[in-house]
């Protein structure tokens, strides 16, 4: 641990206004509060707001576990982890249960999280709206207007052209039955992980100055139409060639070679838990 | 046709660009056209009041800048008119002023009551969504979820005003203004309003694709029984639909009556200057 840095790199004051912003978040589900995003070692588009939000947050006793697209080895999690580290000294871990604050970017670990546990989610895009309202000062008001025809005529212009609601991630969902929330880019395949969550799930972006949350049993309905119900991937059939679990998210392979297709468990850390389960049997 | 039901009643709309001042609330002689030498307020339009009958069509015109358009988008909710008052029988039985009530009322008149035809497309369509994506707009705003009904209405719409079935799922940016122009009718079509504001509708487009439209334009009345008020500075165009004609000038109504009427018989010496250029 570095000791020249105030605990969890923030200033006091930082933290505080983060704190704040979170509180207002937590109190109004899904709406986005503005917050002054600092400015952190890593760049902008990198987590930067998930990151404030967990050094904000963390104390001493937290157990701290950060996911990049599923795995806790890629680059981006091992430096967030490594700044956690250094900047607190608080201990990582790879198991989902045992963490107390878990940032991740891109996916809800499969392992279903419990009452206490805080997931922090990295939101490059916050805005719903975005692609049908270019302007702030607009959107705003269609918020505040509950005026979202917008989101469900970008699902219908994707069936018009594509014949389906295309987009695998980032589908946006309606919190609490008044916001309209985009979950961040993770997989559709863990919207149903956002409703009724019995972990606190905070969402920051750095880039766009934004906090939004879901508290803890929060009812979060993903769009869709009567005729074009929400649908995810089917994994039933398909198995890890690693540790031969079906019916989690999945890693598609394929063999240049040969052009097989393969899966593997895309969280990786819940994976490793079955091997050496196995192993140790 | 049934021409004693008012469907929208305008009383002393006046939208005005700057404070004003003694000297122009007083003395209206002191104005230069609409504007204020004293205080630089313009007085886009002054005191305008009429009734619109249920299945008519109501012609304005007048010169540009005579505050034609500000009125109606006074009355569709884009400007804030400075006082006046509208009351829609379709709205809480016409006994509110629906120029303040609030903005989610607001939303709600503009997706159920009322329709409107920009003279620019930009302000009417999404440019980058299909043509069907931009019809199904309202009926989405207007509580539709169901895909399949959806298509259906917005396909019945686009063959009313004749957009080919291959040319459906473009978007509009890559339309012709003509196209544009019908397709931002079927857009204003698609909720069923009882009134249709359309500005400028034929303004830019050639005398083939105009005609087409104005045919278009009368069909729909008289099939779909829609009061409308059409804007133009055209008097050809409002001799061919208006049943009534108000002339406007520099922000106030100059004249107002039959449009047989008018065109055989102007009092105002600018209307009779307008129908002499017709003529």
């Amino acid at each position: 641990m570095i000791n020249n840095y105030n605990f969890g790199f923030l200033d006091e004051g930082s933290k505080r206004e983060i704190r704040r912003s979170t509180l207002k978040a937590v109190a109004i589900p899904g709406y986005q509060v503005p917050f002054a995003s600092r400015e952190m070692p890593i760049a902008r588009g990198w987590g930067t707001g998930g990151l404030q939000l967990t050094l904000s947050l963390i104390n001493k006793n937290d157990v701290f576990k950060a996911i990049d697209q599923g795995t806790d080895e890629s680059v981006n999690a091992v430096n967030i982890k490594n700044l956690v580290n250094t900047t607190t000294g608080v201990a990582n871990t790879t198991d989902t249960n045992a963490a107390t604050i878990i940032q991740s970017r891109h996916r809800i670990p499969e392992e279903p999280m419990e009452k206490g546990q805080v997931l922090v989610l990295q939101v490059p895009m916050p805005e719903p709206l975005r692609f049908v309202e270019p302007k702030e000062e607009k959107t705003k008001k269609l918020h505040a207007n509950k005026d979202y025809s917008g989101a469900w005529l970008v699902l219908f212009e994707k069936i018009i052209k594509f014949g389906r609601m295309t987009g695998g991630a980032a589908h946006p969902v309606m919190v609490n039955d008044r916001y309209i929330m985009s979950p961040s880019p993770i997989p559709k395949y863990d919207n149903a992980k956002l409703n009724n969550s019995q972990a606190l799930i905070l969402l920051g972006a750095g880039r766009e100055k934004k906090i939004y949350a879901l508290p803890p049993y929060t009812k979060v309905e993903s769009l869709a139409f009567e005729d074009y119900p929400f649908e995810v991937e089917d994994t039933s059939k398909k198995k890890c060639r690693l540790c031969g679990v079906k019916g989690v998210f999945f890693d598609e392979i394929e063999n240049e070679k040969t052009g097989e297709i393969c899966y593997q468990c895309n969280d990786t850390s819940s994976c490793l838990k079955r091997l050496n389960k196995k192993e140790s049997a | 046709m049934e021409i004693d039901k008012k469907v929208l009643q305008v009383l002393n709309i006046t939208k005005k660009f700057g404070d004003g001042c003694p000297v122009c609330r007083e003395n209206k002689e002191i104005l230069i056209k609409n504007y204020c030498p004293h205080c630089q307020t313009i007085y886009a339009c002054r005191n305008i009041s009429f009734d619109l009958y249920e299945g008519e069509i109501l012609g304005v015109v007048g010169e540009s800048g005579s505050g034609k358009s500000t009125f109606v988008q006074c009355l569709y909710f884009d400007q804030k008119a400075t006082n006046g008052e509208a009351y829609l029988s379709n709205y809480k039985g016409g006994r509110t002023n629906a120029l303040e009530v609030s903005n989610q009322e607001k939303r709600y008149i503009k997706d159920y009551i009322m329709g409107m035809v920009y003279q620019n497309p930009f302000l009417g369509l999404k440019m980058n969504f299909s043509a069907i994506s931009n019809v199904a707009e309202k009926l989405i705003a207007g509580g539709s979820r169901n895909v399949g009904n959806i298509k259906e209405i917005s396909n019945n719409l686009l063959d009313i005003v004749n957009i080919e079935n291959f040319r459906r799922n473009d978007n509009p940016s890559d339309f012709s203004g003509g196209m544009q122009q019908r397709l931002q009718i079927a857009k204003a079509l698609s909720n069923n309003p009882p009134i249709l504001f359309l500005d400028e509708v034929t303004t830019g487009l050639d005398l083939s694709v105009q005609a087409n439209v104005l045919d278009l334009i009368k069909k729909i009345q008289r099939d779909l029984k829609i009061s409308m008020v059409i804007v133009s500075h055209d008097l050809g165009v409002i001799k061919m639909l208006a049943d009534r004609t108000l002339v406007m000038l520099n922000g106030e109504i100059i004249e107002s009556g039959l449009t047989d009427q008018i065109l055989e018989d102007p009092q105002h010496a600018y209307t009779q200057q307008l129908v002499h250029s017709l003529l």
